[in-house]
Order: C-alpha cells, then structure tokens, then sequence
C-alpha cells in the first residue's frame, strides 16, 4: 500500500468563541480559507496538484453549510479542479478529515490531499444543526442520551477522579500552554489570522489563563448540576450506570475545554509527489481507527480507538513516545491515562484545549499539527492523536517522523 | 335521520344543537354505538346544506363525555383494533376511525390544502362543555371550533389514557400542543392529570368560561356570528404557540429536558409515554393530516400491546369490579354505617378515624384515657391545616371534619356505633381484653373488625362471643394515603360480616382485596421475601446502590433497603424471633437473621425514624445510602449485572405471590394483581405479578424461578400449578377476564 505522508501542517490561533473574542468578525469560510492559503504559499506549490480537500465541521449550517470546504477552495483561489468535501465526526472531525485525506492517497485514489477543518462557534453555535439523536424520543430512549458534561461527571464518577484530580490537570493544562507559547512550539503551524484590510486580528491562543491555580478553579460551581438533577440526565445515566447511587459533578468551564473559533490544515501525499514538487516529508501515517463505544458515558472512546490504531500499526502502546488526546473534560484524559497506564508527563505535553479551547470541526487536525511540531522539536519518534467523540465513538490516528 | 345516542335538533337559524345522551349508561363514553351514530351526523352535517353549523352538549349531567369505553378496548373490541385477524392496513383504519371523524367534523370535509389556501371554509362547531371531558371526550372538543365550557372549578378536562397505557387517539397529542404549545400539551398527556376549566382557558385550550345554563344559548351565538371557520392549523402561516417543529431551537431544548425527565419517571417501562412525546415531536414537524395519523399508528401500536391490555383489566376493569364490591355476598342488605368506633388513637388508629370520617361517617375513638384518644383528633388536624394552609380546605370545613370525631376513654360512648375497627397494639391478650370489653357495650349484631398485619383473625375470634361476626381489615400505613384494603375472613365468619366490610370499604374509596386466614396474609407473605432478597444481595457483597437501582428500574416506587428503613429493621427482626418463637422447629432460616440483628442490635441502624438505616437522613438534606455499610458488609470485586439483580428482586415477589395463589390464599388473578400493585407498589406496568406471568408465560416464568433456585435457593422453586400450566400452555386470566 502506499505510505501517506505529512508534508505541512498550520493551524490559526484559536479565539475566544464569543461575540467579543479576537475571531468573531471572521467568517468560518474566512478561516478555512487562510489556512488553505497558507498551506498553499509556505510550500509555493502550485495548488492544482492538490486534489482533494476534506475539512472537518460540526456544525455545517448556515454561513458554515453547503459544503463549507468547497466555498473555501474556490475563495482561496484554488483551481476550480481541487474538489472540497466536509467532514462531520463530532469532535473528531478534523483527525478524521486528515484521515480521509491520507486513505485517499494511502488508496491511491489522490496523490496529495489536504485535511483539515474549521468552526467559528461565535457565529455558528454550537448545536445549531439540531439533529434527531437528543430531540427525537425514539432516539433519546434508546440510547440513554445524555449531554456530553454529564458524561464526564459519570467518568469521574465511575472512575473515581475527585474534583481536585481534575482541577490539577486543568492547572497543570494551562501551565504548559503558557511554557509552549513562551518557548515559541508553536511557531512553525501558527497562520495568524488577518481582517479584509489585512490587519492582524489575533496571532495567539487568546484563552490561556497562565495564572489559574487550584484556588482559583475551586471558586468555580459546577456546570452540570442542573441538567443531572433537575432535568433528569443523572438519572438517566445511572439507569445504565445502577452501581452508582449519583452523579459526582466535577466538571467546570475551568477544567473542560474552551469554546473557540480556528481552523486548521495538514496537508498529506505519497511519496513521489513530494519528490516531485520538491517538498519534504515531515511525518508518515502509521495507522488510523475510528471506533463506537457505549454512548451514554460517550467519552471513554480513544482507549478503544488507540488500541485499535496499535494493532492496525503492529505496535505496542510501549511503542508510543508521546501521546495528544483532546481535552475535552479533564476526566477523559485522566481516564485515558488510568486505562493504558500512560504518565502525564507523556501525554498533552503541550497544554490541550483546557486551556486553548477546542473548535470542535478543527481539533483534531489542530492537535495532529501539534505533534508534527513537538516530534520535531523533542526528536522523538511516534506519537499518537486520539479524540473523544459525542454518541459513543474514538478516532486515532499514529504518526512516525521522517 | 335519527339516532339512539345523540339527539339532533335543527333550529331555525340551522344550527344542530347535537346532545349525546348514551341510553341506560351513567355517563357519556365514546361506544360502537356513538362512534357509528355520531360519524353518520358529521357525514350528514358536511352534506346537508340547510344545517349550518353545530353545538355539541350532553345530556348528561354526570359530564360531557368520559373518553372511550375501556371495557371495549381492553376486549380488543374489532370496533376499536380491527380484531387480531385484520391486515395492519384494516387495523390502522379502525384505530383511525375516531380521528378521521374529527377531522372531517372541523373542515366539514374540505381537504386541509383548500383550508390553507382560503379557498373553503369549514362550518362552524362548538362545544358546550356541562361536565367533565377526558380522553376522547376533551378531544371531541378540541375538535371542535369554539369550546365552552361551564364555570364549575371541579370540572375536569384532561387526557388520562397515559394511566392504562395508552395515548390520547384522537387527534389529542396533536390539538393541544397546537393549541396549548408542546410543553402544557406533554404535562397533560404524559401524566394524565385533568385541569380545571380556568387553567385550560388560560393554557389557550378553551375560548370561554361560563354559567352552565347559559352554555348552549352562548355557543349558538358563536355559531351564529361565524358562519365561516378554519381551525388555526389549517391557515397559512400556522405555529405552535411556544415554538415547535424540529428545528426550532426551543422545541429542541423542550425535547431534550422532556425525554430525559420522562426516563427518569418511567424508568422505561411505560412506552405509551415515549410514544406520546414521539407522536408531539413527529407530529410538530408535518401537516396536521399526517400528524394524525402518526398518532393513530402508535395509538394502535399501544392498543395491540400485552402491557397495555394488563393495564386497563387491572388498573380500571378490576380495579372498578372490586371497588364496587365484587366479592360482597348476595343476599346480604347494604349495610348502615353512620358511626364507627375505633378502638386505639395510636398511628393505625388515627389514619382509620381520618378515613372514616372523609369517607363521611362519624367516629368514636377509644384509648385508655383521653389524652392518647386525643391523639386521633391532632393527626386529623395535621393533615386539614396543611390543606387549609394551601386553600384547599374552608377552616370551616375542618372544623366541621374536627367535630365528627369523638375521643372517649369510655366504653360505654361505644353503644351506639354501627361498626367496631380495633387497632389496638399488635399484642393476643391485649386484643382479648378490647375484645370483651367492647363486645360488653356494643349493639349485639355489630360487627367487630380487627386491624392487624400478623394475627390470624380465627385465633382473635375465638375471643369474641360473636365470631361470625367477626373479621380481619388489614390497613396500610399511611392510612390515608395508602389505596388497598386486605378483607380477612376467619373460619367463622359469616357473610353479614363479609358484607359489612365492603360496605364500609365503599365509603372510605379503598381497593379492597379478601383474603385467606393465614399468617401474614397476602401482601406480608411476599414483601418480607422480597426484602430479605435485597438483604441477602447486600450480605453477598453487591453495591446497594444497584440493588436501589435495579428495584427501580423494575418500576418499584422505592428501593428494597429504602423500603426496610421505612418499614423499619428493628420490626423485621422483632417479626423474626416471634415468629421463629411460634414455628419453633419448623421455622424456615431467611438467611438474614443475622444481618438485622447487626444493624438493629450492634449498629443501632433501625431505619428511618430511628435516625438511620441502609440510608443516612441529614437533617434538611437529601436521604443517601449510609458509607459506612460497606465496613460491615464489604462490597465484592465482582458485581452482578444489573438485569441479575432485576430478576432476582422480581421473582423474589412473583414466587411468593404465585404460590399464594397457588394455595389459594388469595383466590383469583385479579386479587393477586390489584393487592401486589395497591398494596407494596408492585410495578403497575405490568398490571400485577399474575399478569406478568400470564405475559411473559408460565413455561419462562418456571425456566426462570428454576434456574434462579439452582442458583440462589429453593425459595426460587415455583410452586407445582405452575408447572403444570406451563406444561399445559395455560393462562392465569381467561380470554376475557
């Protein structure tokens, strides 16, 4: 099979997802096409040899609907030839978009691709798609629906993580995010983003909060209390969960991820297009897997989803030198860690979205570009990306450097 | 055209003035009769151009009309389902039927696109509502176009099919959320509950409110004033009052919270109310003619199901049969009940004199002297200052209520009664001494009533000069809030007797059930089993809280260790040594022996009242299971499944309430299921443990009791009759039942 490569990877800085954030006069088409843009001059290629574009994006309506991907091909002023598709996995999407990419070549079917993704949750809510699997009675019984926030208490519940244990990850989160920026790890993908006059709006993460301690985050109430108990989702969780008399509710907007607005794009290709344009590989893709996994706890999927990518790759998870699983809750990783025995001081070596927020279409890719950047800097080999997905589901992908 | 049902009268400004007035019923209920007479009036009233519109009343002054008659439904009547032999095309049609009539009584037959377009009208139809309007009653009136109805604060309009698992059929869960907005409309169907006239014209559901003598005139003169209507959802540019419709981001936020919260109540055992939040969330996204019919497919979807047959035979056909006294003797004249003498103003005491009293007789209370008599009187007025307090309930009126009862350490204030109702402690020489005592003062054909849970009613009639005349009531605590009534015959008993606690039952609106002289009864042979299973699953290690959880999602209305703490430990094991004191060396070990005797005797963990039990009680907080059990009784690596834990905690009630039947304690099915469900809150999904054998069948109903005593014990075996009617493919309820 062909090898897929990565040959670029960018990302914008990610901006406060509300009406007064850095970003939230861009539009989402904006975003998407300035990292295509970017992707497009940093290597000076010419766009027409990129074939195919799928960007990640979770909420594809409105001024983010009909295809996103495709207006902001043409808006970037990509030959009518590069095709443009969108991608939706939830949280996922833009590992998943990368991976689309890179199966496309992987299968032949392109010889360079660009994944990516993009979601201005200042302009686009989240949530604004609807969707039947909370609304629809059929659905919401049968899967035992429960906002994603009750799922993380009922991790931290189930897995007994106290509110201190999550307040110190968050802690430490931030803390990292701070010492990356500080030391400029972010350099190389950083695509700041500009307005239609050509002015900088905003070229840095604009949420990182370097000074939150455990005073600070211990002031905070928690989020879910009122939709556990007084809406009834706690006790729809523990109707799957009966071992558990209630909900312990630890998670807070200080150790769950940030609301943003970003986007991001990697670009992948086989081998001898990179010889052939004169681009050199940074990472090759090891292996990819998306999973399902029990939905009502939702978020306990990237265990499943990286032992799959391992076995996919024939590796062991001894094999892995650093690993990035978006911070969706706090308890997630810390779960993640307990379930394969993996030392923090190996994982989210960055900071996560704790602290730089998580535009939900863009993540994956975002956080993908991040590794390709840290492997090179720390010259370790491997590492693996993972993401926890609404409804019960995992992606991972496994990347070496070249 | 005439009819037998309805009667029509066309006045001079034709408009039909329509009274349904059912021949030989006490109340209104849509019949293959009305639906038939009715359908060829809206048939003629849509052809007939000399009539020009249409009020509805009743001629009953009992109420409008109660909804579908349930004993046809629960028959499977064809009329209703097709019969079981119907194409599902024919039984749509047939579920579809009373829909479809609605519908064409609102356009008058003019397709909806017409209607939309303004290019027809419908003739005008109004409601005078003189009663109380349920189910398809209140729907008949949401069909039509003006609704008044009279200003009478207790009159109820509400679609209760929810409580015999069903859903409002016609055109009920789609008027409303369109007239009411989706969340008024989904507390009203999903719980059943009626409203008062105010409350619905406040909620959009009716136009009017008026005197009920002036109902018809004011309804004619709307028809009058609006020869031409269109129902709201029938014109362009339509929306729910509130928000509706999938996208709406309101509507969304209503789903989701009412998906969630309806979990959490039903625990997902009553799909009628799934269906019902389905039939208003599809429903809010189509046109109105497809809306109806979706909710006529889940309506049929429901009619069809074994769950909701269970529900009405129990929940209303037997439940009615034996309120009404089906088991009384023939022969025996309704007895006169003006005053009752209580004996005892302890808890049981007080919550019969409470009862008897709002079942509006008199009551004399003894104790041994007038302070504890008094007793009765202050828990009477706990409970009507609380209803006072909320204005519920005039001051006069509790005085009034105050007044009916007397408190005498005398007996001779006992000449007079017309029944005794001793509940004295639960002590054999202590019931003795009442006993004559009484029995000295009181008319010599009263009868005597003892209320008690443990002794057999032959052993305290041998105390009395009159056995025949004597017999067991057994209440429930709370007494005024519990619904069932155990009747206990004695060996002597006489029918007089028999019929006298019927009569009385009657008055006071309990359930009643008669059952066999034995120890414990009926419902007290099958919770203490079932209480000792959830003791014995905390002995072997397993989480209380799945224990908790899994009663619950059984559809139990509290869990088995909450139940211990409120029916308390310290009585449990007090129940054990007398009995183990009684049996001597044919008592049979529970295996939990042991377990109460650590937390009554060495933790001091007697329940609630006592301050604490499996639960803590903090003082102002919400009860939670109490850490410190797992010290005592460690709990294991491994758990059991929850569905473990579910079939267990069930078949430790349905072998005990089989084997009742099966030795003839409790004589039919339909006793079985009324006391399990009325009496310790057996989950009424099912419509008692009999029917849910009957449901599941007796062949897996042995296979599972079977593989349960390999597993756990011999208190799994099913009793014998069970066997052989699995053997013999045999139902406990006939076709009919």
């Amino acid at each position: 099979m062909t090898e897929a490569y990565i040959y670029d990877a960018v990302r914008t800085p990610r901006g406060k997802g509300k009406s007064d954030g850095a970003l939230h006069e861009i539009t989402p088409v904006q975003l998407a096409t300035q990292v295509l843009e970017a992707v497009r001059d940093r290597s000076g290629i010419d766009a027409g040899y990129i074939e195919d574009v799928a960007f990640g994006c979770v909420a594809p309506v409105g001024e983010q609907g009909a295809v996103v991907t495709r207006t902001a091909v043409l808006n970037a002023g990509y030959p009518e030839t590069t095709a443009g598709i969108q991608v939706n996995r939830f949280c996922a999407s833009g590992l998943e978009a990368v991976n689309i990419a890179a199966a496309k070549v992987m299968a032949g079917e392109t010889d360079l691709a660009i994944g990516g993704g993009v979601e201005s949750m200042s302009r686009v809510p989240m949530g604004s798609d609807g969707g039947a699997w909370p609304t629809d009675p059929e659905t919401a019984f049968k899967t035992y629906f429960v906002p994603q926030g009750v799922s993380a208490d009922l991790i931290a519940t189930k897995y007994g993580f106290s509110r201190d244990d999550v307040d110190a990850y968050a802690v430490e989160s931030q803390k990292r995010a701070a010492r990356s920026w500080a030391e400029k790890r972010f350099e190389r993908s950083i695509v700041p983003v500009h307005d239609v006059i050509g002015d900088t709006v905003l070229d840095h993460d604009e949420t990182i909060r370097e000074n939150a301690d455990m005073q600070s985050l211990g002031g905070l109430n928690p989020s879910f209390v009122m939709l556990g108990e007084q809406f009834g989702f706690d006790a729809v969780a523990l109707q799957k969960y009966g071992e558990f008399e209630s909900i312990n509710h630890v998670h807070h907007a200080g150790n769950s991820s940030g609301i943003v607005d970003g986007a991001a794009a990697v670009l992948v290709g086989n081998d001898d297009i990179g010889k052939k344009l004169g681009l050199k590989p940074r990472a090759r893709i090891r292996a990819m897997a998306s999973i399902g996994s029990e939905p009502t706890i939702m978020l306990t999927g990237p265990e499943f989803a990286a032992q799959k990518a391992l076995k996919r790759a024939g590796m062991d998870k001894k094999d892995i030198d650093i690993w990035e699983l978006n911070e969706a809750f706090a308890s997630v990783v810390l779960r993640f860690m307990q379930a394969l025995e993996i030392d923090h001081g190996d994982i989210n070596v960055n900071g996560g979205a704790i602290a730089m927020g998580h535009p939900l279409g863009a993540t994956g890719a975002m956080i993908l570009g991040t590794m390709v950047d840290e492997l090179e800097r720390s010259g370790k080999e491997t590492a693996l990306i993972t993401l926890c997905i609404g409804a019960g589901m995992g992606t991972a992908t496994i990347i070496e450097r070249v | 055209m005439s009819y037998e049902t309805i009667t029509v009268d066309i006045d001079a400004d034709g408009i039909a003035l329509v009274t349904i007035d059912l021949p030989g019923k006490s109340m209104n209920v849509w019949n293959a009769e009305l639906m038939r007479e009715f359908k060829a009036f809206v048939d003629e009233f849509c052809t007939n151009d000399a009539i020009k519109g249409a009020v509805i009343t009743s001629g009953k002054k009992s109420g409008f009309l109660a909804g579908a008659d349930l004993n046809m439904l629960g028959d499977g009547d064809p009329a209703v389902s097709g019969g079981a032999s119907a194409t599902k095309k024919q039984q749509f049609d047939s579920a579809f039927a009373l829909n479809a009539m609605m519908r064409k009584l609102e356009t008058s037959g003019h397709p909806a696109k017409a209607l939309i377009k303004g290019e027809v009208s419908a003739k005008p139809v109004a409601a005078a509502v003189n009663g109380l309007a349920l189910g398809g009653g209140l729907e008949l009136v949401l069909a039509s176009h003006y609704r008044i109805v009279a200003d009478n604060p207790k009159l109820q309009l509400g679609v209760p099919e929810v409580q015999v698992g069903l859903l409002p059929g016609a055109g009920g869960t789609q008027r409303l959320p369109r007239l009411a907005g989706l969340q008024n409309a989904a507390m009203l169907a999903t719980q059943g509950r009626p409203i008062d006239p105010q409350t619905a014209k406040s909620q959009g559901i009716i136009q009017e409110v008026a005197p009920v003598g002036e109902l018809v005139a004011k309804a004619k003169e709307w028809v009058k004033a609006n020869p031409k209507v269109t129902q709201p959802w029938d014109k362009q540019g339509f929306k729910f009052p509130g928000g509706g419709g999938a996208m709406n981001p309101k509507a969304m936020q209503f789903f989701m919270a009412a998906n969630a919260m309806a979990q959490r109540e039903t625990n997902h055992n009553y799909p009628a109310v799934r269906y019902i939040l389905s039939c208003l969330y599809e429903g809010s996204i189509v046109p109105f003619d497809t809306a109806i019919r979706i909710e006529s497919k889940y309506f049929l979807k429901l009619l069809s199901s074994d769950q909701t047959r269970n529900m009405i035979r129990t929940l209303f056909i037997n439940k009615q049969a034996a309120e009404k006294g089906e088991a009384r003797p023939e022969g025996v004249e309704k007895q006169q009940i003006k005053t009752v003498g209580v004996l005892g103003a302890g808890l049981m005491g007080s919550g019969i004199t409470h009862v008897t009293v709002k079942g509006g007789m008199d009551v004399v209370v003894l104790d041994r002297d007038m302070e504890a008599a008094e007793k009765a009187v202050a828990y009477s007025k706990k409970i009507l200052d609380k209803r006072v307090l909320r204005g519920k309930l005039t001051k006069e009126a509790a005085e009034e209520f105050l007044a009916k009862i007397k408190p005498t350490a005398d007996y001779n204030d006992l000449k007079d009664v017309d029944l005794i109702i001793e509940a004295v402690f639960e002590d054999p020489d202590i019931k003795a001494d009442v006993i004559k005592k009484t029995e000295a003062v009181i008319r010599p054909d009263i009868i005597f009533a003892s209320n008690t849970s443990t002794l057999p009613i032959t052993g305290l009639a041998r105390h009395s000069e009159r056995p025949d005349q004597f017999i067991g009531m057994h209440f429930f605590s709370p007494v005024d809030k519990m619904p069932l009534l155990e009747i206990i015959p004695g060996e002597k008993t006489g029918d007089r007797a028999l019929a006298t606690a019927l009569d009385y039952n009657a008055k006071i609106r309990k359930t009643p059930i008669v059952v066999k002289d034995v120890r414990g009864f009926y419902t007290n042979r099958v919770v203490p089993p079932y209480i000792n299973e959830a003791l014995l699953l905390v002995k072997e290690g397993v989480q209380p809280a799945l224990i908790e959880n899994a009663a619950k999602s059984l559809g139990m209305p509290l869990g088995p260790l909450a139940l211990s703490d409120e029916t308390k430990l310290d009585l449990g094991l007090m129940l054990v040594r007398s009995t183990k004191k009684e049996l001597g060396d044919a008592y049979k070990p529970t295996g939990v022996e042991d377990l109460l005797e650590k937390m009554v005797e060495g933790l001091g963990r007697s329940g609630r009242v006592s301050g604490g039990g499996f639960y803590e009680y903090p003082e102002g907080g919400k009860k939670h299971l109490w850490p410190g059990l797992a010290e005592h009784f460690p709990v294991a690596d491994e758990q059991p499944t929850m569905d473990e834990v579910k079939d267990r905690l069930l078949y430790a009630q349905l072998v005990p309430a089989a084997q009742c039947f099966a030795e003839g304690i409790i004589d039919d099915p339909q006793s079985a299921d009324l006391g399990a469900i009325f009496g310790w809150g057996f989950a009424p999904w099912t419509g008692g443990p009999m029917s849910h054998i009957d449901t599941i069948g007796a062949e897996s109903f042995v296979r599972t009791a079977e593989s349960l005593a390999q597993r756990y014990g011999e208190r799994f075996h099913p009793p014998a009759k069970f066997r052989e009617m699995a053997s013999a493919g045999e139902k406990l309820y006939g076709k009919a039942a």
